[in-house]
């Protein structure tokens, strides 16, 4: 098969990924501590050089590479904006951290840069190949990077766990996909999507398939009852890393849920909606609850990452556009709250002592009043209050499953809001109404401080503006 | 009518952006954030004047309106307007407005500027709370009042502000999100998120109540009615005075207008349905309530109790307005109850205001506000002696002051519609009289009963220019209510005959 070079367009933002994520390696290799703003520099710019090449290469159509094995449409043109876009964010947000640390190194960029082409290439997954190629890549990626500060017990225990629990996923999840290989005889997601249609493949053996996916799935979003990992993982990785690992990837697990799920067996959503419901009100229900009794600030936040995954579920038990455009916006909003909620904590964070408990919070106000107006917005988001962007994400979810006749369940889902209400609440009433336990002055770069107001203010501004993105969503779904 | 320029939307953002740059003025120089946010409150309320200038009383049309997408996919419109019964609403918003800033003057020396733009961002949502014509906009202008309020209690209450802010706002949270699933429920049924189109939405009685039970839980945890009111004395008692006086003057009436744009025209079959239940529930609060109030200790706790029981006139006149319908055939009892209500709502904004204020002076004097610690009050503090005797008359119903205006109207409707009911409303003249005035006579006067006491300063310039607004208000509106009646009239004949109609 021939290509030439303008075919090869919709696959640019990965190709120009790939070679600068390798440019970047070798040129960290001659570069001493002093001049590692290079790679900082040359990192921020590939993720820009990323988006703009997305952004060029993105169009209503879809097109299909490498005989289906690659799909550009305009879901994966908004998943991929997005997750380069967060990955910005924390590549700003960890650098303080990390010089503070003494782990300032070329790997962590070189490794999140790969990660972040794991994500886009999930994104843009047509087969299941490409899928678990993408899921491979991220995930490697990532539990170097949670081990990334090796002289810490904690982050290698924490990598440890995340490694064995989360190799244990892939295999559920491959397991899965072999069955559905079996049952419809083709890892093409589309040709899977038809066979089913069709109805050419044996009920019970996809079934039995799907139950390991979604389960797969579940892991990487770290949904109750597969979210053991998520609590540890957060709390033991250098927080620089827990921002990435919290952020950006739940827009990966998205493009894996809406590729597999809804491309590949749209058919079966009458069974996978079902388990979603069941794992989604889980989510909500143990996520609030336990993130209440939380002293640790990491260990609250991914409490309510596991609360947040509920919400996300959510959106997909509709199995419609409207359902997937809702999930997706609040998958958007929520790794962008996520990137600003740890985003501070490493602002927090300084030489030798990490913001962990709630009490590192406490006076925040009183020591940045701007800084706590950001974090305010941010947790007000997560509480989903208006006029933040956080009340929309859940209302459309919310939307999409009143539109299914499920009042029910959005009335189990605003239920269990109120419950999370409450500790957001309590975080808050920390910065705002207590004395500060710690009045060293925050140490924080030009850069976190500019990506925390921009942060900030973009939780706001999307909340009173919502309209253009979910345009976005909406469109990508072709609603 | 509507005019060359958009005053509401500029009475709600005005404050916003202004109490935005205040905050950005910073604490360094506390008294160039104080005039800023002085003169922000007036122009706001200047401009808020043309609402009611320009406001043609003899029509039930939205005025003032303002219509621009939102957010197209969801039909979300950014809908302004004004009828006769938001209208003085938010004039009433705009004026308290500037008394608080005024009030909190010298009184707020811990970051002076997040306080004033607290206020004014508090401000403006109200204002749009009272003129959304879209659902959607109404529930974010709705919640977002909760986030500056929960600030201003939180860090300039009392010592259990963290409890009571925290309380206060799960409280009303709760009640608003079940609101927020009857909204959307109601989207997808009429294809429209205006507030005018769900006024013309056919329901059948169940979906009726269930959307008439949500809209309940919202309204009334904000009005407070029984029992659902406990959040409000705690959040009473730990507020600042300026918190108080916004809490009780305006954020109570919020849950009663809500009442009047969503419940009753929405879902008037189970309206009537369950008339009953809050006319129950309002002659409770009338009455038990009042006689909670008499045993406080703590002046703001009562005055916050006694907020509950006026405002339970205010759903009361609102309610009974089924009864009347079935016993005559003549609406004008009807209208004469839903007036009651709203001239009691703008009444009680007023004297509840004034009476906040008046705790404000003490405490900030001698920093309690336990009733005992008070006494002989009169001896150094004439003048301000004057104003409290004046406003807990106006607060018992003493004729003459607006406070026994919109109670008569109540009770006079409640005649119409069940002798008892109205025997039960009026034992507020004497309860309400009991309490008040009982507090007014341990704390004003008899002899002074300690040295703090002794030592009080009587009013400033500042305080007697707040309580001298008020106290005209108060006066104005009790001598001469024909102007707010005649602007209300419209609009709510408008609406009970609307109510009238069954949907079934």
């Amino acid at each position: 098969m021939q290509y030439d070079l303008i075919s090869l367009q919709p696959v640019m933002p990965e190709i120009f990924m790939l070679g600068a994520a390798c440019l970047v390696l070798v040129v960290d290799l001659f570069l001493t501590q002093r001049t590692r703003m290079w790679t900082y520099g040359l990192t921020l710019a590939t993720l820009l050089g990323a988006i703009a090449l997305t952004a060029w290469a993105a169009g209503p159509e879809r097109q299909v590479l490498f005989d289906g094995s690659y799909v550009r449409d305009p879901v994966s043109d908004v998943l991929k904006i997005a997750l380069l876009t967060i990955t910005v964010f924390v590549m700003v947000y960890a650098r303080d951290y990390l010089l503070q640390r003494g782990i300032y190194r070329g790997e962590f960029y070189t490794l999140a840069l790969f990660a972040s082409l794991g994500m886009m290439i999930m994104a843009s997954a047509g087969n299941f190949l490409t899928v678990y190629l993408g899921l491979e890549l991220l995930a490697l990626s990532m539990y170097a990077l949670v081990a990334f500060d090796r002289d810490s017990v904690k982050g290698s225990e924490a990598a440890m766990k995340y490694f064995v629990l989360g190799a244990l996923a892939s295999g559920l999840l491959l397991y899965g996909m072999s069955m559905l290989y079996g049952a419809t005889g083709t890892l093409n997601l589309a040709a899977m999507s038809e066979v089913i249609a069709a109805g050419k493949a044996e009920e019970t053996v996809l079934v039995f398939g799907l139950v390991f996916v979604v389960i797969g799935i579940a892991f990487k979003f770290g949904a109750v009852p597969f979210h053991m990992w998520v609590p540890d993982v957060y709390d033991g990785a250098p927080t620089a890393v827990t921002l990435f690992l919290g952020s950006a990837p739940k827009i990966a697990a998205f493009a894996l849920a809406i590729r597999l799920l809804a491309d590949g067996a749209g058919g079966l959503s009458a069974h996978w909606s079902d388990m979603l419901i069941i794992l989604a009100v889980a989510s909500l229900a143990i996520g609030n609850i336990v993130a209440i009794a939380q002293t640790n600030v990491k260990r609250m936040l991914a409490y309510s990452t596991i609360s947040h995954v509920g919400f996300i579920f959510l959106g997909f038990v509709a199995a419609d556009g409207r359902g997937y455009g809702a999930a997706l916006f609040y998958t958007v909003v929520y790794a962008l709250t996520a990137a600003g909620g740890f985003g501070l904590l490493t602002i927090l964070s300084r030489k030798g002592v990490d913001a962990e408990t709630l009490d590192d919070l406490k006076g925040l106000n009183d020591r940045s009043p701007w800084l706590a107006g950001m974090m305010l917005l941010i947790l007000f988001s997560m509480a989903g209050v208006p006029p933040t962007v956080g009340f929309f994400a859940k209302l459309f979810v919310l939307d999409a499953v009143v539109q299914v006749d499920m009042v029910w369940l959005a009335i189990v889902a605003v239920f269990f809001s109120i419950i999370g209400a409450y500790y957001y609440l309590r975080a808050i009433k920390m910065m705002y109404f207590d004395k500060p336990i710690d009045d060293h002055p925050i140490v924080a770069s030009v850069d976190s401080r500019v990506a925390m107001s921009v942060n900030g203010l973009a939780v706001l501004l999307l909340g009173i503006f919502p309209t253009a993105l979910l345009q976005a969503c909406r469109t990508a779904f072709g609603g | 009518m509507s005019a060359d320029w958009p005053i509401l939307s500029v009475t709600i953002w005005l404050p916003i952006i202004g109490g935005l740059l205040v905050l950005m003025s910073g604490d360094k120089a506390p008294n160039v954030s104080r005039w800023a946010a002085l003169w922000v409150a007036i122009l706001t309320f200047v401009v808020s004047i043309p609402l009611y200038a320009g406001f043609d009383s003899s029509t039930a049309q939205m005025q003032f309106v303002e219509n621009v997408p939102w957010i197209p996919m969801f039909e979300v419109n950014y809908h302004l307007g004004v009828d006769g019964i938001s209208m003085p609403l938010i004039l009433l918003t705009t004026f308290i407005t500037v008394l608080v800033i005024i009030a909190g003057w010298e009184v707020i020396q811990y970051k002076p500027s997040q306080y004033m733009e607290a206020f004014l961002i508090m401000e403006g949502v109200m204002v749009g709370v009272f003129s959304a014509l879209d659902a959607m906009l109404f529930y974010v202008f709705w919640e977002a009042m909760l986030i500056p309020m929960f600030v201003i209690i939180g860090i300039w209450g009392g010592p259990r502000r963290v409890y009571a802010t925290i309380k206060f706002f799960l409280y009303t949270f709760l009640g608003s999100v079940f609101m927020l699933v009857a909204l959307i429920y109601m989207y997808f049924k009429s294809g429209s998120m205006g507030i005018l189109a769900f006024h013309d939405l056919q329901l059948d009685l169940t979906e009726q109540i269930l959307i008439f039970i949500a809209f309940l839980l919202a309204f009334a945890v904000k009005v407070p009615m029984w029992p659902v009111h406990t959040w409000l004395p705690d959040a009473h008692v730990e507020a600042p005075t300026g918190g108080s006086v916004i809490l009780a003057a305006i954020m109570l009436k919020i849950g009663g207008y809500g009442f009047l744009r969503f419940s009753l025209p929405i879902t008037p079959d189970a309206s009537h349905t369950l008339d009953w239940l809050i006319i129950g529930m309002s002659l409770i609060a009338v009455v038990y309530i009042g006689f909670v109030a008499l045993v406080q200790q703590d002046m703001k706790k009562l005055i916050a109790y006694s907020s509950i029981a006026h405002m339970g006139f205010v759903t009361l006149g609102f309610f009974i307005v089924f009864m009347i319908f079935a016993r005559t055939e003549v609406d004008s009892g009807a209208i004469l109850g839903v007036q009651g209500g709203m001239v009691q709502m703008i009444s009680h904004g007023f004297i509840s205001a004034a009476m906040f204020l008046c705790v404000g002076v003490l405490y900030d004097r001698l920093h309690s506000r336990e009733i005992s610690d008070y006494g002989g009050v009169v001896n150094v503090m004439p003048w301000f002696a004057v104003f409290m005797v004046f406003f807990a008359m106006a607060n018992a119903g003493l004729p003459g002051t607006s406070g026994f205006v919109g109670e008569f109207m109540v009770i006079l409707a409640s005649f119409r519609a069940d002798f008892w009911f109205a025997v039960l409303a009026a034992t507020t003249l004497i309860v309400g009289a009991a309490y008040t005035l009982w507090m007014v006579k341990r704390v004003v006067f008899g002899e002074v009963t300690s040295e703090g006491v002794a030592a009080l300063q009587d009013i400033n310039a500042r305080e007697a220019l707040v309580l001298t607004s008020l106290a005209i208000a108060v006066l104005a509106l009790g001598l001469w209510p024909a102007p707010l009646i005649e602007v209300m009239d419209a609009s709510i004949g408008n609406l009970v005959q609307h109510i009238g109609v069954s949907k079934l």
